[in-house]
């Protein structure tokens, strides 16, 4: 399934081709995703949705090599996840991809630079200190690098953890409702860190979210439901998104009408 | 709320068995100590209780000798013939015999070599002829009835292989015996000897190469047919006179066993000594186990208070689970209990101390190690306990869950006080003039120190790993960073396991640093006042026959040869050890340091004696000393010269003549060989060997060997301490086991994220190994600090009794600090390995 938005010269910087997921079997087998198609264009922010149980959370996962998919294969760039062992696919993670999560993004031990250098400490690379400038100064933290994530709100560790994704420069950044845990205020700042670092760095960034506003800071919308993208939305605001998500089934129990609901389904 | 409990424990299995364990191996440690010396009594009083005739006739001694006195007796143990006929017609007597008994017989094996004892006596007896008396059974061959006839216990027998009509050969504290094995037997009802060897030979014989012709060293008597034994003895001792002990079986079996429970209390308090440090260390891993767990539940147990629990149900709840804890590892201890006594036993037995028959387990046993086991547990999960009941109810709403750091301010005053108070007894005892109190002094320091030292950890933690801890992010980077990270993060935690450790280390450095100072000293010792080219002695310090000393001084080259005997007697009416050596050659072979006199006097009635004893006594050059001899007889020596303390000679020194003239044995203990000017030692060595080759009893030494001998003693004594220690250190590790694998369990998202930004599985069990290693070098070099404190401190209060030098080997201490990072790697292991299983999604969705 090639999507319209997906035309441009460029390789996307990540794609799917009939990723199939299947926890459990038997009874309690469940399809988690279904024969995906997809791809995330370089210097795009596109954000997943869905009602929980629709498997954004499970593509998101298999999409950056943290779970193995049952069917199909998943590429960031032309690696070919699959292919990959668990060692390959840590040092994946760590120099290419990037993660910002719900909660509990930040080790407690270390200050606020030391957590956004993470990744390449662990490699043992020294950080490209001119792009490490930019992205402190671009999420606003230079004051707060010395603290520790508990002397830091809740907003700025989530920008911190949104810092240390782009530190290392990824192919891409996945991030996993990283405003679930925050006030809207607060998840503003993040989502402007976020479309700022795609506009102005040129940053690939894909996010899953339950949040209509937070979907209206992407450049594109895919929807998901039982384990199939049934739409996409281009240049999305939040009332168009929140007509859209209204538009699923009202008779499915899952229906995502945003709120707790699909925010236990992430957890 | 049981049913909480219940599943709590269930469902911290691992946890607690972890925690279990720690009291399982320090019940077992305590029961099997209380086995093996229930099995150790049980023994020796079957060993007393086998003397077969009602009613015993012996020498009196004039002073009680303890068991120290066996084989120092001498003629003040014969009992003449004549007193057998005497008692023959006491009324009621339906048997009686005269018998001899002496140490100093040894049987060699058919290769020529000693049969080992362990340092159990070799004794020589008289064959008894009435069978109704005698402690022995015949079980093979017949009788020995001439001089060339000879038999031996079927043990001995057994273990040299020796058959009846074999030639053997024997060492007696006479000449060598050659003669035809008629017969062996068995001794009591087991044949059970811990280990001695007896040997047998008709009674002429045994007169000649034991006692004298006509002294006995011993009298059975049989009582008639329905004669109390009580009585007869009574009337025997009517008969005898005040000169003799008269005692029925029982009263000789008890006065054996109540001179033998004082020794067996000594390996009874030294080993429980151990399992005390044993259960004192696993007190900190169970305290530490439950805090954590309670830490871990802070929300569930924050729930049941909003839900309505009291504070006391909730205590109870986790008191509930350690009493659970407590009663299984008991269980469990007893049962290893049991396989620790066996084990004792066997090494006992590889010394030569042989215990046969069944181990025993009391009923006493049981209950002290469910007592011990148990009220460890609850106390230690008290603590836990009381911080859980405190528990606020709104600790359940909170999302994340924050463990509260309590402050350090209370540790540290208590903490410093009390090492402050540890090392002011250290430094008294140390400067302290009597040894014995010194030491005592030293010993509630350190015991003070250690306290101290367990409360400060915690404080102390903080910047020793901020500032050691800094070389892991050099070497290792972020791994090491990350891993000194979570060493500091919870100090307690961190100094609680530490301190497991500490304890162990320092107890195995003190020991070490005694020993290396001991060792020192006696090479100082040995260098500076053996003159004597060569010295000649068993291991042991077994007496042997003047036959060697003879022979020795015939050889070419040999100037002189001094024996050195060990005696007994009461010296101003306190019973003294003496040792007694020839006075004209006593300077040639060994140099004292005199403080006043000299050993001129010593050749007369004169007595010379180090410092120490001169000043505990009050004697001064020239002041009489009222002596009783063994055999009851008066006699009045001077003191003619005071020197400086010497392990060598010992304390109180007499001459060979004195000895002899208050009964001594004639055996002597220890040759030293001077050697002629000019002649060197290489030039007589093969001639001497070639001489002691007939007493294999003896070794030649000379100065470096008498050293290496000496040393090696103290070496020997230094293992099994170190050997009972490695208890403490194993349950040290498996308190570092526990940290480890609930911190992993704690740290279970950071573990998550970390691998999600790419730590990998090598990296992340090299992170979780870093800490181990981090905490464990912490711990040990705590240990080693206070444990070379300790030792140095007890060696300095110790001046006086001999340990003159002061060591420390640090090349020693450097290995036990690998040693203790190599403890830390392996209990990393198996947390590493878990943390690095840890699935990344699963650990980052857990909540």
């Amino acid at each position: 399934m090639t999507l319209p938005g997906s035309t441009s010269a460029a390789p996307p910087a990540a794609r799917g081709r009939s990723l199939t997921k299947v926890f459990g079997a038997g009874d309690t087998r469940v399809v988690a995703l279904d024969g995906v198609d997809v791809d995330f264009d370089r210097g795009r922010f596109t954000a997943i949705m869905g009602p929980s149980g629709s498997g954004k959370s499970t593509l998101m996962h298999c999409m950056a090599g943290l779970d193995s998919v049952t069917e199909g294969q998943a590429f960031i760039g032309d690696v070919d996840l699959s292919s990959l062992d668990d060692k390959a696919l840590t040092v994946l993670r760590r120099d290419r991809v990037g993660f910002v999560f719900q909660a509990f993004n930040l080790l407690p031990t270390l200050t606020a630079l030391e957590n956004i250098t993470l990744p390449m400490d662990i490699a043992g690379r020294k950080p490209d200190q001119a792009w490490l400038d930019r992205v402190i100064d671009t999420v606003g933290l230079r004051e707060r690098l010395a603290h520790r994530p508990t002397e830091l709100s809740g907003g700025q560790q989530q920008r911190v953890a949104c810092a240390r994704a782009l530190a290392g420069r990824p192919d891409i950044v996945f991030a996993d409702e990283p405003t679930g845990n925050l006030d809207s205020r607060s998840g503003a700042d993040v989502l402007d860190f976020l479309r700022s670092s795609v506009r102005t760095m040129d940053q690939t960034v894909v996010m899953v979210t339950h949040d209509p506003n937070a979907a209206g800071y992407a450049d594109r919308v895919l929807f998901l439901a039982d384990g199939r993208i049934v739409d996409e939305m281009a240049d999305p605001t939040a009332e168009r998104v929140l007509e859209r998500l209204k538009a699923f089934d009202p008779a499915d129990d899952r229906s995502a009408d945003g709120g707790a609901a699909s925010r236990a389904g992430v957890r | 709320m049981w049913r909480t409990t219940w599943r709590s424990l269930l469902a911290h299995k691992l946890r607690l068995a972890l925690s279990g364990l720690a009291i399982v191996l320090g019940v077992a440690f305590v029961v099997g100590t209380l086995i093996f010396t229930d099995t150790l009594s049980k023994t020796f009083n079957e060993l007393f209780e086998s003397t077969a005739a009602d009613v015993n006739v012996t020498r009196a001694a004039a002073f009680d000798q303890g068991l120290e006195g066996t084989g120092t007796g001498g003629t003040a143990t014969y009992v003449p013939a004549d007193l057998v006929d005497e008692i023959a017609d006491v009324e009621g007597v339906a048997a009686v015999e005269g018998s001899v008994q002496a140490e100093g017989v040894y049987i060699l094996d058919a290769d020529g070599e000693v049969l080992d004892t362990g340092g159990a006596p070799g004794i020589g007896v008289s064959w008894d002829t009435e069978e109704s008396l005698s402690p022995t059974t015949l079980v093979d061959g017949r009788a020995a009835t001439a001089p060339d006839e000879i038999m031996i216990d079927t043990n001995s027998a057994e273990e040299t292989g020796y058959r009846v009509g074999d030639t053997i050969t024997v060492l007696t504290p006479g000449p060598r015996v050659e003669a035809e094995l008629v017969g062996t037997f068995r001794f009591g009802d087991e044949g059970g000897l811990a280990g001695a060897s007896l040997t047998a030979f008709d009674m002429t014989t045994a007169q000649e190469l034991l006692t004298a012709p006509g002294q006995f060293t011993g009298i059975g008597v049989g009582a008639a047919d329905g004669v109390d034994p009580g009585e007869l003895a009574d009337r025997v001792a009517a008969a005898v006179g005040p000169d003799y002990d008269v005692k029925t079986a029982s009263e000789q079996a008890e006065s054996l066993s109540a001179d033998f429970s004082e020794a067996l209390q000594f390996i009874n308090i030294f080993l429980l000594v151990f399992a005390g440090i044993a259960l004192f260390v696993g007190t900190f891993i169970i305290l530490n186990t439950f805090s954590m767990l309670v830490a871990q539940r802070t929300r569930e147990l924050a729930l049941l208070r909003a839900l309505g629990a009291s504070r006391g149900q909730v205590s109870r709840s986790v008191l509930g689970e350690a009493l659970v804890v407590g009663i299984v590892g008991s269980t469990v201890g007893l049962a290893a209990g049991y396989g620790i006594a066996a084990g004792l036993r066997a090494l006992f037995g590889s010394f030569g101390l042989t215990l046969d028959g069944s181990l025993v387990l009391a009923g006493d046993t049981v209950l002290w190690g469910y007592a011990v086991g148990v009220l460890v547990t609850l106390v230690s999960a008290y603590v836990p306990a009381r911080r859980a009941a405190r528990m606020p109810p709104v600790a359940a709403m909170r999302d994340d869950v924050v463990t509260v750091q309590r402050g350090l301010r209370r540790r540290t005053a208590v903490g410093a006080v009390l090492a402050a108070v540890g090392l002011a007894a250290l430094v008294g005892g140390t400067l302290s003039d009597d040894g014995g109190t010194g030491a005592s002094l030293v010993g509630l320091g350190a015991l003070a120190l250690i306290l101290g030292a367990t409360a400060l950890s915690p404080v102390l933690a903080r910047p020793f790993l901020r500032s050691v801890g800094a070389l892991l992010p050099r070497v290792w980077g972020t791994t090491g960073r990350l891993a000194q990270e979570n060493a500091v993060r919870n100090p307690r935690r961190t100094a609680a396991t530490a301190s497991a450790l500490m304890i162990g280390l320092a107890l195995v450095s003190a020991f070490s640093v005694i020993g290396a100072s001991t060792n020192a000293s006696i090479d100082k010792l040995i260098a500076g006042s053996v003159r004597a080219e060569f010295v000649v002695s068993s291991a042991v310090g077994l007496p042997f026959s003047p036959d060697v000393a003879e022979q020795v001084g015939d050889v070419d080259g040999v100037a002189s040869v001094m024996p050195l005997r060990w005696g007994q007697a009461q010296l101003d009416g306190q019973t003294t050890f003496l040792t007694a050596v020839e006075p004209d050659r006593l300077a040639r072979t060994i140099e004292l340091t005199w403080v006043d006199g000299s050993a001129e006097g010593l050749g007369g009635d004169g007595v010379i004696v180090d410092q120490p004893t001169a000043e505990g006594r009050g004697w001064a050059v020239g002041d009489p000393v009222e002596v009783l001899t063994l055999d009851n007889r008066e006699q009045q020596l001077t003191v003619s010269g005071i020197f400086e303390s010497n392990q060598v000679i010992g304390s109180t020194v007499i001459s060979l003549g004195t000895l002899a003239g208050a009964g001594g044995v004639d055996q002597d203990r220890f040759l030293f060989v001077d050697l002629d000017d000019g002649v060197s030692t290489a030039d007589v060595r093969p001639q001497l060997d070639e001489v002691l080759a007939a007493y294999p009893i003896v070794d030649l030494k000379d100065q470096t060997e008498f050293q290496d001998e000496q040393k090696g003693q103290v070496d020997q004594l230094l293992l099994l301490i170190n050997a009972m220690l490695v208890l403490s250190v194993l349950i040290a590790a498996l308190g570092i086991v526990n940290t480890l694998a609930m911190s992993v369990i704690e740290r279970t998202r950071e573990i998550g994220l970390l691998r999600a930004v790419g730590l990998g599985r090598a990296q992340l069990r090299r992170m979780v190994r870093l800490e181990a290693v981090v905490i464990s070098i912490y711990g040990a070099v705590l240990g080693l600090v206070l444990g070379t404190l300790f030792g140095v401190a007890l060696s300095r209060s110790l001046a006086d009794q001999g340990i003159t030098e002061l060591a420390v080997p640090v090349p020693r201490m450097v290995v036990f600090l690998l040693v203790a990072a190599v403890i830390g790697v392996l209990a990393a292991v198996g947390p590493a390995r878990r943390a690095a299983r840890l699935k990344v999604l699963d650990a980052i969705a857990q909540t």
